[in-house]
Protein backbone atom coordinates (compact mmCIF):
# COMPACT_ATOMS: atom_id res chain seq x y z
CA UNK A 1 0.00 0.00 0.00
CA UNK A 2 1.64 3.11 -1.22
CA UNK A 3 0.54 6.48 0.42
CA UNK A 4 -0.33 8.11 -3.28
CA UNK A 5 -3.05 5.31 -3.28
CA UNK A 6 -4.22 6.90 0.05
CA UNK A 7 -3.75 10.50 -1.36
CA UNK A 8 -5.60 10.49 -4.66
CA UNK A 9 -5.41 13.46 -7.00
CA UNK A 10 -9.04 13.71 -6.89
CA UNK A 11 -8.92 13.78 -2.78
CA UNK A 12 -5.68 16.56 -3.02
CA UNK A 13 -8.15 18.15 -4.89
CA UNK A 14 -10.99 18.65 -3.02
CA UNK A 15 -9.17 19.38 -0.28
CA UNK A 16 -7.44 22.07 -1.90
CA UNK A 17 -10.79 23.30 -3.69
CA UNK A 18 -13.93 22.47 -2.19
CA UNK A 19 -17.06 22.60 -3.40
CA UNK A 20 -20.18 24.19 -2.61
CA UNK A 21 -18.18 25.66 0.60
CA UNK A 22 -20.03 28.23 2.91
CA UNK A 23 -23.55 28.23 4.65
CA UNK A 24 -27.37 28.80 4.10
CA UNK A 25 -29.27 31.55 5.16
CA UNK A 26 -32.46 29.52 6.04
CA UNK A 27 -31.81 25.91 5.65
CA UNK A 28 -34.55 23.13 5.97
CA UNK A 29 -31.81 20.61 6.91
CA UNK A 30 -28.70 21.16 9.79
CA UNK A 31 -26.37 18.96 11.23
CA UNK A 32 -23.11 19.89 12.91
CA UNK A 33 -20.39 16.91 13.26
CA UNK A 34 -16.95 16.40 14.94
CA UNK A 35 -13.82 14.03 15.50
CA UNK A 36 -13.37 14.99 19.04
CA UNK A 37 -10.46 12.70 18.31
CA UNK A 38 -8.74 14.76 15.59
CA UNK A 39 -10.48 18.58 16.05
CA UNK A 40 -12.06 17.37 12.34
CA UNK A 41 -15.42 20.05 12.02
CA UNK A 42 -18.26 20.14 9.74
CA UNK A 43 -21.10 22.05 9.33
CA UNK A 44 -23.97 20.74 6.43
CA UNK A 45 -26.34 22.72 5.69
CA UNK A 46 -29.32 21.44 3.21
CA UNK A 47 -32.50 23.06 0.55
CA UNK A 48 -34.75 20.87 -0.14
CA UNK A 49 -37.59 21.37 -3.25
CA UNK A 50 -39.66 18.57 -2.38
CA UNK A 51 -37.68 15.21 -1.61
CA UNK A 52 -35.21 16.58 -4.08
CA UNK A 53 -32.03 18.28 -2.57
CA UNK A 54 -31.22 21.47 -4.51
CA UNK A 55 -28.77 23.69 -1.96
CA UNK A 56 -26.00 21.82 0.39
CA UNK A 57 -23.17 24.56 1.79
CA UNK A 58 -20.72 23.32 3.82
CA UNK A 59 -18.41 25.18 6.34
CA UNK A 60 -15.62 23.65 7.97
CA UNK A 61 -12.08 22.07 8.88
CA UNK A 62 -9.89 18.89 9.55
CA UNK A 63 -8.09 16.85 7.30
CA UNK A 64 -7.54 16.09 3.67
CA UNK A 65 -9.86 12.77 4.07
CA UNK A 66 -12.76 14.73 6.30
CA UNK A 67 -12.66 17.71 4.10
CA UNK A 68 -12.22 16.19 0.91
CA UNK A 69 -15.12 13.84 1.99
CA UNK A 70 -17.01 16.66 2.72
CA UNK A 71 -16.75 18.20 -0.53
CA UNK A 72 -17.30 15.24 -2.90
CA UNK A 73 -20.49 14.25 -1.03
CA UNK A 74 -21.68 17.87 -1.15
CA UNK A 75 -21.59 17.63 -5.44
CA UNK A 76 -23.08 13.52 -4.74
CA UNK A 77 -25.99 14.75 -3.32
CA UNK A 78 -26.71 17.89 -4.95
CA UNK A 79 -30.01 17.26 -7.07
CA UNK A 80 -30.91 13.81 -5.91
CA UNK A 81 -34.15 12.85 -4.00
CA UNK A 82 -34.13 11.78 -0.41
CA UNK A 83 -34.53 7.93 -1.39
CA UNK A 84 -31.13 8.41 -3.75
CA UNK A 85 -29.28 10.32 -0.79
CA UNK A 86 -30.54 7.53 1.55
CA UNK A 87 -28.85 4.88 -1.42
CA UNK A 88 -25.27 7.15 -1.44
CA UNK A 89 -25.37 6.99 2.15
CA UNK A 90 -26.03 2.75 2.54
CA UNK A 91 -23.22 2.37 -0.54
CA UNK A 92 -20.11 5.15 0.71
CA UNK A 93 -20.73 3.63 4.13
CA UNK A 94 -20.50 -0.38 2.58
CA UNK A 95 -17.25 1.26 1.09
CA UNK A 96 -15.65 2.46 4.19
CA UNK A 97 -16.83 -0.57 6.09
CA UNK A 98 -13.65 -3.00 6.73
CA UNK A 99 -15.88 -5.71 7.32
CA UNK A 100 -17.73 -5.24 4.29
CA UNK A 101 -15.65 -7.40 1.69
CA UNK A 102 -15.24 -5.36 -1.25
CA UNK A 103 -16.91 -7.37 -3.71
CA UNK A 104 -20.28 -6.86 -1.67
CA UNK A 105 -19.94 -2.85 -1.59
CA UNK A 106 -22.15 -2.29 -4.33
CA UNK A 107 -19.28 -0.99 -6.45
CA UNK A 108 -17.84 -1.84 -10.38
CA UNK A 109 -14.16 -2.74 -10.14
CA UNK A 110 -14.34 -3.04 -14.01
CA UNK A 111 -15.70 0.77 -14.21
CA UNK A 112 -13.65 3.04 -11.38
CA UNK A 113 -16.18 5.60 -10.58
CA UNK A 114 -19.35 4.14 -12.14
CA UNK A 115 -21.66 4.12 -9.26
CA UNK A 116 -20.26 6.94 -6.83
CA UNK A 117 -18.15 8.56 -8.95
CA UNK A 118 -15.30 10.74 -7.52
CA UNK A 119 -16.25 9.39 -4.10
CA UNK A 120 -14.97 5.81 -5.01
CA UNK A 121 -11.16 7.50 -4.56
CA UNK A 122 -11.91 7.02 -0.87
CA UNK A 123 -11.45 3.64 -1.06
CA UNK A 124 -7.65 3.66 -0.34
CA UNK A 125 -8.49 5.21 3.24
CA UNK A 126 -10.06 1.14 4.53
CA UNK A 127 -6.32 0.64 4.26
CA UNK A 128 -5.46 3.09 6.88
CA UNK A 129 -8.20 2.31 9.84
CA UNK A 130 -7.28 5.36 11.59
CA UNK A 131 -8.47 7.59 9.03
CA UNK A 132 -11.90 5.88 8.27
CA UNK A 133 -13.94 7.93 10.22
CA UNK A 134 -12.33 11.39 8.98
CA UNK A 135 -14.36 10.37 5.90
CA UNK A 136 -17.20 8.82 7.36
CA UNK A 137 -17.80 12.54 9.15
CA UNK A 138 -19.80 13.85 6.55
CA UNK A 139 -21.89 11.22 6.36
CA UNK A 140 -22.86 11.02 9.53
CA UNK A 141 -22.77 14.49 9.72
CA UNK A 142 -25.84 14.40 6.32
CA UNK A 143 -27.69 11.68 8.63
CA UNK A 144 -28.12 13.95 11.58
CA UNK A 145 -29.31 16.78 9.16
CA UNK A 146 -31.75 14.41 7.39
CA UNK A 147 -32.99 13.52 11.18
CA UNK A 148 -33.52 17.18 11.48
CA UNK A 149 -35.72 17.71 8.47
CA UNK A 150 -38.25 15.33 9.49
CA UNK B 1 27.79 15.74 22.06
CA UNK B 2 26.01 12.91 24.25
CA UNK B 3 25.92 9.30 22.78
CA UNK B 4 23.13 7.32 24.37
CA UNK B 5 22.58 5.16 21.57
CA UNK B 6 24.01 2.02 23.47
CA UNK B 7 20.15 2.75 25.32
CA UNK B 8 18.51 1.57 22.53
CA UNK B 9 19.17 -2.11 23.00
CA UNK B 10 16.95 -1.77 26.50
CA UNK B 11 13.86 -0.87 25.07
CA UNK B 12 12.64 -4.17 23.10
CA UNK B 13 9.90 -2.46 21.15
CA UNK B 14 12.62 -0.67 18.94
CA UNK B 15 13.53 -3.23 17.07
CA UNK B 16 10.04 -3.32 15.48
CA UNK B 17 9.74 -2.50 11.78
CA UNK B 18 6.51 -0.31 11.08
CA UNK B 19 5.26 -1.08 7.04
CA UNK B 20 8.58 -2.42 6.76
CA UNK B 21 10.81 0.34 8.11
CA UNK B 22 12.64 0.22 11.35
CA UNK B 23 10.10 1.78 13.99
CA UNK B 24 11.18 5.79 14.90
CA UNK B 25 9.18 6.16 17.82
CA UNK B 26 8.43 10.22 18.68
CA UNK B 27 5.61 10.09 20.71
CA UNK B 28 7.06 9.79 24.18
CA UNK B 29 5.29 13.12 25.36
CA UNK B 30 2.27 10.80 25.08
CA UNK B 31 3.66 7.91 26.45
CA UNK B 32 6.91 6.29 26.76
CA UNK B 33 7.77 3.16 25.90
CA UNK B 34 9.24 0.80 28.72
CA UNK B 35 13.47 -0.73 29.30
CA UNK B 36 13.88 -4.50 29.68
CA UNK B 37 15.15 -3.42 33.47
CA UNK B 38 11.14 -2.39 34.08
CA UNK B 39 9.69 -5.22 31.96
CA UNK B 40 11.61 -7.76 33.99
CA UNK B 41 11.21 -6.16 37.80
CA UNK B 42 7.44 -6.32 37.28
CA UNK B 43 7.12 -10.19 35.77
CA UNK B 44 9.83 -11.15 38.62
CA UNK B 45 7.10 -9.76 40.89
CA UNK B 46 4.10 -11.84 39.27
CA UNK B 47 6.57 -14.57 38.89
CA UNK B 48 8.03 -15.00 42.55
CA UNK B 49 6.48 -13.21 45.55
CA UNK B 50 3.09 -11.32 44.66
CA UNK B 51 0.70 -10.83 47.15
CA UNK B 52 -1.91 -7.75 48.28
CA UNK B 53 0.05 -5.71 50.30
CA UNK B 54 -0.17 -4.18 54.06
CA UNK B 55 -2.77 -6.99 54.78
CA UNK B 56 -1.29 -10.84 55.23
CA UNK B 57 0.73 -11.99 57.92
CA UNK B 58 2.97 -14.42 55.48
CA UNK B 59 5.97 -13.81 54.26
CA UNK B 60 4.61 -13.11 50.27
CA UNK B 61 2.79 -10.45 51.47
CA UNK B 62 5.35 -9.11 53.34
CA UNK B 63 7.97 -9.05 50.43
CA UNK B 64 5.33 -7.10 48.03
CA UNK B 65 4.86 -4.46 51.10
CA UNK B 66 8.12 -4.39 51.38
CA UNK B 67 9.15 -4.04 47.15
CA UNK B 68 6.29 -1.87 47.10
CA UNK B 69 6.90 0.34 49.87
CA UNK B 70 10.97 0.58 48.51
CA UNK B 71 9.52 1.83 44.88
CA UNK B 72 7.99 4.53 47.37
CA UNK B 73 11.39 5.26 48.84
CA UNK B 74 13.00 5.46 45.53
CA UNK B 75 10.42 7.85 43.99
CA UNK B 76 10.92 10.16 46.97
CA UNK B 77 14.38 10.07 46.47
CA UNK B 78 14.39 10.60 43.09
CA UNK B 79 12.40 14.29 43.77
CA UNK B 80 14.31 14.86 46.71
CA UNK B 81 11.68 14.74 49.05
CA UNK B 82 11.96 14.87 52.79
CA UNK B 83 10.78 11.29 53.46
CA UNK B 84 8.78 8.79 51.76
CA UNK B 85 5.80 9.71 53.67
CA UNK B 86 5.53 12.57 51.16
CA UNK B 87 5.53 10.60 47.94
CA UNK B 88 1.23 9.47 47.41
CA UNK B 89 1.17 6.81 44.85
CA UNK B 90 -1.74 7.77 42.57
CA UNK B 91 -3.11 5.87 39.57
CA UNK B 92 -1.08 8.80 37.30
CA UNK B 93 -0.91 12.62 37.12
CA UNK B 94 -4.41 13.34 36.54
CA UNK B 95 -5.80 11.68 39.49
CA UNK B 96 -3.43 13.16 41.60
CA UNK B 97 -4.50 16.74 40.42
CA UNK B 98 -8.02 15.91 40.75
CA UNK B 99 -7.00 14.96 44.48
CA UNK B 100 -5.32 17.97 44.95
CA UNK B 101 -8.45 19.95 43.19
CA UNK B 102 -11.15 18.16 45.29
CA UNK B 103 -9.05 17.46 48.30
CA UNK B 104 -7.93 20.80 49.30
CA UNK B 105 -10.11 22.93 46.85
CA UNK B 106 -13.34 21.48 48.32
CA UNK B 107 -12.89 22.56 51.70
CA UNK B 108 -10.83 25.94 50.93
CA UNK B 109 -12.40 27.62 48.24
CA UNK B 110 -15.46 29.92 48.18
CA UNK B 111 -17.11 31.95 45.70
CA UNK B 112 -15.39 34.95 45.54
CA UNK B 113 -12.12 32.92 45.09
CA UNK B 114 -9.66 32.87 42.03
CA UNK B 115 -8.02 29.57 40.79
CA UNK B 116 -4.87 30.62 38.92
CA UNK B 117 -4.08 28.56 35.79
CA UNK B 118 -2.24 28.88 32.69
CA UNK B 119 -2.94 29.19 29.09
CA UNK B 120 -0.57 26.04 28.43
CA UNK B 121 -2.08 23.97 30.75
CA UNK B 122 -3.26 19.65 29.80
CA UNK B 123 -6.54 19.15 30.32
CA UNK B 124 -5.32 17.24 33.48
CA UNK B 125 -4.71 20.49 35.22
CA UNK B 126 -7.93 22.35 33.65
CA UNK B 127 -10.75 20.67 33.80
CA UNK B 128 -10.37 19.25 37.28
CA UNK B 129 -10.36 22.89 38.41
CA UNK B 130 -13.21 23.85 36.55
CA UNK B 131 -15.31 21.84 38.32
CA UNK B 132 -14.28 22.34 41.64
CA UNK B 133 -14.45 25.90 40.50
CA UNK B 134 -18.21 25.21 39.37
CA UNK B 135 -18.98 23.95 42.51
CA UNK B 136 -17.12 26.37 44.67
CA UNK B 137 -18.27 29.30 43.19
CA UNK B 138 -14.47 30.05 42.69
CA UNK B 139 -13.33 32.15 39.38
CA UNK B 140 -10.81 30.94 36.96
CA UNK B 141 -7.85 32.96 35.71
CA UNK B 142 -5.69 32.31 33.08
CA UNK B 143 -1.24 33.59 32.96
CA UNK B 144 -1.12 33.96 29.54
CA UNK B 145 1.33 33.31 27.05
CA UNK B 146 4.29 35.59 25.28
CA UNK B 147 4.54 36.09 21.70
CA UNK B 148 7.82 33.60 22.04
CA UNK B 149 5.63 30.68 23.80
CA UNK B 150 6.57 31.42 27.66
CA UNK B 151 4.34 32.08 30.16
CA UNK B 152 4.19 35.96 30.79
CA UNK B 153 5.61 35.85 33.91
CA UNK B 154 5.22 39.78 34.00
CA UNK B 155 1.55 39.58 34.14
CA UNK B 156 1.96 37.52 37.66
CA UNK B 157 1.25 40.54 39.75
CA UNK B 158 -1.20 42.37 38.36
CA UNK B 159 -3.18 38.75 37.97
CA UNK B 160 -2.49 37.41 41.35
CA UNK B 161 -4.16 39.24 43.34
CA UNK B 162 -5.89 38.44 46.95
CA UNK B 163 -8.72 36.64 45.84
CA UNK B 164 -6.05 33.93 44.48
CA UNK B 165 -6.25 31.07 46.54
CA UNK B 166 -4.56 28.49 44.38
CA UNK B 167 -1.75 28.74 41.65
CA UNK B 168 -1.63 25.45 39.40
CA UNK B 169 0.84 25.41 36.43
CA UNK B 170 2.91 22.86 34.24
CA UNK B 171 6.30 22.47 34.85
CA UNK B 172 6.94 21.71 31.41
CA UNK B 173 4.22 22.26 28.33
CA UNK B 174 3.42 18.94 26.58
CA UNK B 175 2.16 21.15 23.25
CA UNK B 176 5.02 23.86 23.02
CA UNK B 177 8.19 21.87 25.20
CA UNK B 178 7.98 25.33 27.52
CA UNK B 179 9.87 25.00 30.82
CA UNK B 180 8.21 28.15 32.96
CA UNK B 181 10.67 29.23 35.56
CA UNK B 182 9.06 26.91 38.38
CA UNK B 183 11.18 28.12 41.21
CA UNK B 184 10.07 31.39 40.72
CA UNK B 185 6.44 31.64 39.96
CA UNK B 186 6.16 29.15 42.79
CA UNK B 187 7.53 31.98 45.32
CA UNK B 188 5.76 34.81 44.03
CA UNK B 189 2.48 32.50 44.68
CA UNK B 190 3.52 31.10 47.67
CA UNK B 191 4.49 34.65 49.47
CA UNK B 192 0.85 35.49 48.31
CA UNK B 193 -0.47 33.10 50.36
CA UNK B 194 -1.75 30.95 47.62
CA UNK B 195 -1.55 26.68 47.22
CA UNK B 196 1.41 25.82 44.90
CA UNK B 197 0.60 23.13 42.30
CA UNK B 198 2.93 22.13 39.36
CA UNK B 199 2.00 19.47 37.21
CA UNK B 200 5.28 17.81 36.47
CA UNK B 201 3.98 15.04 33.99
CA UNK B 202 6.49 15.61 31.72
CA UNK B 203 8.84 17.79 33.66
CA UNK B 204 10.10 14.91 36.20
CA UNK B 205 11.19 13.03 32.95
CA UNK B 206 12.92 15.76 30.74
CA UNK B 207 14.69 17.71 33.63
CA UNK B 208 15.46 16.56 37.40
CA UNK B 209 13.10 17.63 40.05
CA UNK B 210 13.67 18.32 43.58
CA UNK B 211 10.91 19.62 45.29
CA UNK B 212 12.50 21.15 48.09
CA UNK B 213 14.21 23.46 44.91
CA UNK B 214 10.48 24.06 43.28
CA UNK B 215 9.04 25.23 45.82
CA UNK B 216 5.52 24.41 45.47
CA UNK B 217 3.14 22.68 47.83
CA UNK B 218 2.19 19.76 45.38
CA UNK B 219 3.61 17.83 42.85
CA UNK B 220 1.84 15.36 40.20
CA UNK B 221 2.99 13.36 37.95
CA UNK B 222 2.68 9.69 35.85
CA UNK B 223 4.94 6.72 35.72
CA UNK B 224 3.96 5.62 32.52
CA UNK B 225 5.58 8.64 30.52
CA UNK B 226 9.02 8.45 32.70
CA UNK B 227 10.10 4.73 31.32
CA UNK B 228 7.37 3.05 34.08
CA UNK B 229 3.86 1.56 33.50
CA UNK B 230 0.36 3.10 33.22
CA UNK B 231 -1.54 2.94 36.00
CA UNK B 232 1.07 4.37 38.31
CA UNK B 233 1.87 8.05 39.60
CA UNK B 234 2.49 9.85 42.39
CA UNK B 235 1.78 12.91 44.45
CA UNK B 236 4.25 15.03 46.25
CA UNK B 237 2.97 17.12 48.96
CA UNK B 238 3.70 18.88 51.82
CA UNK B 239 3.98 17.02 54.94
CA UNK B 240 1.47 19.23 56.99
CA UNK B 241 -1.00 20.31 54.25
CA UNK B 242 -0.90 16.17 53.62
CA UNK B 243 -1.90 15.84 57.01
CA UNK B 244 -4.31 18.10 56.54
CA UNK B 245 -6.10 17.07 53.43
CA UNK B 246 -9.29 15.26 53.30
CA UNK B 247 -8.56 11.97 51.45
CA UNK B 248 -10.14 11.97 47.70
CA UNK B 249 -11.61 8.07 48.04
CA UNK B 250 -12.59 6.19 50.87
CA UNK B 251 -12.00 2.63 50.77
CA UNK B 252 -10.10 -0.65 52.41
CA UNK B 253 -6.59 0.25 53.41
CA UNK B 254 -6.94 4.03 54.21
CA UNK B 255 -8.33 3.71 57.36
CA UNK B 256 -7.65 3.57 60.75
CA UNK B 257 -11.00 2.45 62.66
CA UNK B 258 -14.54 2.04 60.78
CA UNK B 259 -17.19 2.39 62.93
CA UNK B 260 -20.67 2.69 61.81
CA UNK B 261 -20.79 6.58 61.69
CA UNK B 262 -17.75 7.70 60.56
CA UNK B 263 -14.23 6.69 60.72
CA UNK B 264 -10.33 7.47 61.40
CA UNK B 265 -7.80 7.59 58.74
CA UNK B 266 -4.68 6.37 58.13
CA UNK B 267 -1.20 7.79 58.53
CA UNK B 268 -0.02 9.40 55.56
CA UNK B 269 0.33 8.93 52.63
CA UNK B 270 -1.48 5.23 53.23
CA UNK B 271 -4.99 7.58 53.91
CA UNK B 272 -5.01 8.55 50.23
CA UNK B 273 -4.05 4.92 48.47
CA UNK B 274 -7.72 3.60 49.47
CA UNK B 275 -7.78 -0.41 47.75
CA UNK B 276 -6.09 -2.39 46.98
CA UNK B 277 -2.92 0.10 44.74
CA UNK B 278 -1.37 -0.95 41.49
CA UNK B 279 1.28 -2.74 43.07
CA UNK B 280 3.25 -4.33 40.63
CA UNK B 281 3.43 -0.93 38.60
CA UNK B 282 4.82 1.05 41.54
CA UNK B 283 7.60 -1.47 41.52
CA UNK B 284 7.95 -1.39 38.14
CA UNK B 285 7.87 2.77 38.69
CA UNK B 286 10.41 2.14 41.13
CA UNK B 287 12.22 0.44 38.53
CA UNK B 288 12.35 3.00 36.26
CA UNK B 289 13.30 5.26 38.38
CA UNK B 290 16.98 3.13 38.90
CA UNK B 291 16.98 3.59 35.47
CA UNK B 292 16.95 7.12 34.82
CA UNK B 293 19.23 7.62 38.05
CA UNK B 294 21.55 4.97 36.58
CA UNK B 295 21.84 7.98 33.68
CA UNK B 296 21.44 10.62 35.54
CA UNK B 297 18.77 13.15 34.95
CA UNK B 298 21.39 15.90 34.47
CA UNK B 299 22.36 14.06 31.93
CA UNK B 300 19.22 13.43 30.29
CA UNK B 301 18.11 16.61 29.94
CA UNK B 302 21.61 17.85 28.38
CA UNK B 303 21.41 14.84 26.00
CA UNK B 304 17.71 16.24 25.21
CA UNK B 305 18.53 19.56 25.05
CA UNK B 306 21.45 18.45 22.21
CA UNK B 307 18.75 16.95 20.52
CA UNK B 308 16.08 19.18 20.15
CA UNK B 309 18.64 21.65 19.06
CA UNK B 310 19.96 19.80 16.51
CA UNK B 311 16.25 18.91 15.64
CA UNK B 312 15.40 22.57 15.84
CA UNK B 313 18.35 23.20 13.22
CA UNK B 314 16.88 20.69 10.46
CA UNK B 315 13.26 21.95 10.39
CA UNK B 316 14.26 25.43 10.04
CA UNK B 317 15.93 24.11 6.54
CA UNK B 318 12.17 23.62 5.87
CA UNK B 319 10.53 26.70 5.37
CA UNK B 320 7.06 25.64 5.32
CA UNK B 321 7.79 24.31 8.73
CA UNK B 322 6.39 26.45 11.61
CA UNK B 323 7.39 25.42 15.62
CA UNK B 324 4.80 26.66 18.21
CA UNK B 325 7.66 26.64 20.91
CA UNK B 326 10.26 28.86 22.51
CA UNK B 327 13.80 28.83 20.17
CA UNK B 328 15.90 29.26 23.78
CA UNK B 329 16.93 25.49 24.47
CA UNK B 330 17.40 26.71 27.93
CA UNK B 331 13.49 27.53 28.38
CA UNK B 332 12.09 24.56 26.77
CA UNK B 333 12.07 20.61 26.79
CA UNK B 334 12.01 17.31 23.82
CA UNK B 335 8.72 18.40 22.93
CA UNK B 336 8.24 19.88 19.73
CA UNK B 337 5.20 21.33 18.09
CA UNK B 338 4.85 22.52 14.14
CA UNK B 339 2.54 22.61 11.16
CA UNK B 340 4.11 21.90 8.00
CA UNK B 341 2.38 24.65 5.38
CA UNK B 342 -1.29 24.00 5.15
CA UNK B 343 -1.26 20.11 5.32
CA UNK B 344 -3.57 18.91 8.39
CA UNK B 345 -1.35 17.50 10.62
CA UNK B 346 -3.31 13.88 10.90
CA UNK B 347 -1.97 14.00 7.36
CA UNK B 348 1.48 14.70 8.18
CA UNK B 349 1.20 11.85 10.49
CA UNK B 350 -0.22 9.25 8.27
CA UNK B 351 2.29 9.73 5.66
CA UNK B 352 5.14 9.70 8.79
CA UNK B 353 3.39 6.28 9.33
CA UNK B 354 4.29 4.69 6.38
CA UNK B 355 7.85 5.55 6.65
CA UNK B 356 7.59 3.95 10.44
CA UNK B 357 7.38 7.83 12.43
CA UNK B 358 5.11 7.47 15.13
CA UNK B 359 4.56 11.38 16.04
CA UNK B 360 1.44 12.68 17.33
CA UNK B 361 -1.16 14.98 15.67
CA UNK B 362 -3.92 16.72 17.30
CA UNK B 363 -4.74 19.17 20.07
CA UNK B 364 -2.80 17.37 22.72
CA UNK B 365 -5.32 17.16 25.14
CA UNK B 366 -4.26 20.76 25.41
CA UNK B 367 -7.12 22.65 23.89
CA UNK B 368 -7.34 26.32 24.48
CA UNK B 369 -3.03 25.98 24.24
CA UNK B 370 -3.94 24.84 20.60
CA UNK B 371 -6.61 27.25 20.11
CA UNK B 372 -4.22 29.99 21.31
CA UNK B 373 -1.60 28.98 19.01
CA UNK B 374 -4.54 29.72 16.17
CA UNK B 375 -4.62 26.50 14.92
CA UNK B 376 -6.55 22.83 14.86
CA UNK B 377 -4.03 20.91 15.73
CA UNK B 378 -0.62 20.19 15.72
CA UNK B 379 1.91 17.69 14.57
CA UNK B 380 4.13 16.56 18.00
CA UNK B 381 7.18 15.36 17.75
CA UNK B 382 9.10 14.28 21.42
CA UNK B 383 12.23 12.56 22.58
CA UNK B 384 13.08 10.02 25.05
CA UNK B 385 16.61 8.72 26.21
CA UNK B 386 16.31 6.12 23.40
CA UNK B 387 16.13 8.93 20.44
CA UNK B 388 18.85 9.28 18.36
CA UNK B 389 20.02 12.13 15.48
CA UNK B 390 19.18 9.74 13.41
CA UNK B 391 15.69 9.24 14.76
CA UNK B 392 15.58 13.44 13.82
CA UNK B 393 17.12 12.54 10.26
CA UNK B 394 14.49 10.08 9.52
CA UNK B 395 11.97 12.59 10.75
CA UNK B 396 13.24 15.04 7.93
CA UNK B 397 13.58 12.84 5.37
CA UNK B 398 9.60 11.53 6.46
CA UNK B 399 8.86 15.76 6.47
CA UNK B 400 10.17 16.13 2.59
CA UNK B 401 8.29 12.99 1.74
CA UNK B 402 4.82 14.59 2.92
CA UNK B 403 5.36 17.84 0.90
CA UNK B 404 5.92 15.65 -1.93
CA UNK B 405 2.67 13.98 -1.51
CA UNK B 406 0.64 17.13 -0.84
CA UNK B 407 2.79 19.23 -2.88
CA UNK B 408 3.77 22.17 -0.60
CA UNK B 409 6.51 24.49 -2.35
Amino acid sequence: MSIEELYRDVILDHNRNPRNRGTLDHPDAHAEGNNPLCGDELTLDLLFDGDRVTEVAIQGQGCSISQSSASMMSQAIKGRTLDEVRNLIATFKAMMDIETAPSQTGLDPDRPGAVLGDLEALQGVRKFPVRIKCANLAWTTLEEALKSRQ
Amino acid sequence: MIDFSHLRQDFPVLQRRIHGKPLVFLDSAASSQKPTQVLDVMDAVYRTYYANVHRGAYLLSEESTTAYEEARGKVARFINAGSRSEVVFTRGATTALNMVAFGWGMDHLSAGDKIMLTMMEHHANMVPWQLVARRTGAELVYLPMTGDYRLDVDRIPELLDERVKVVSFTGMSNVTGTMPPVAEIAKVARDHGALVVVDAAQLVTHAPVDVQELGADFVAFSGHKMLGPTGIGALWGRPSLLEEMEPFEGGGEMISDVQLNGSTWAPVPHKFEAGTPPIVEAIGLGAAVDYLEKIGMELVRRHEQELTGYALDRLAELPAVRVFGPADLEHRGGVISFALGDVHPHDVATILDQEGIAVRAGHHCAKPLTRALGVPATVRASFQVYNTRQDVDALFAGLRRAEEVFRVD
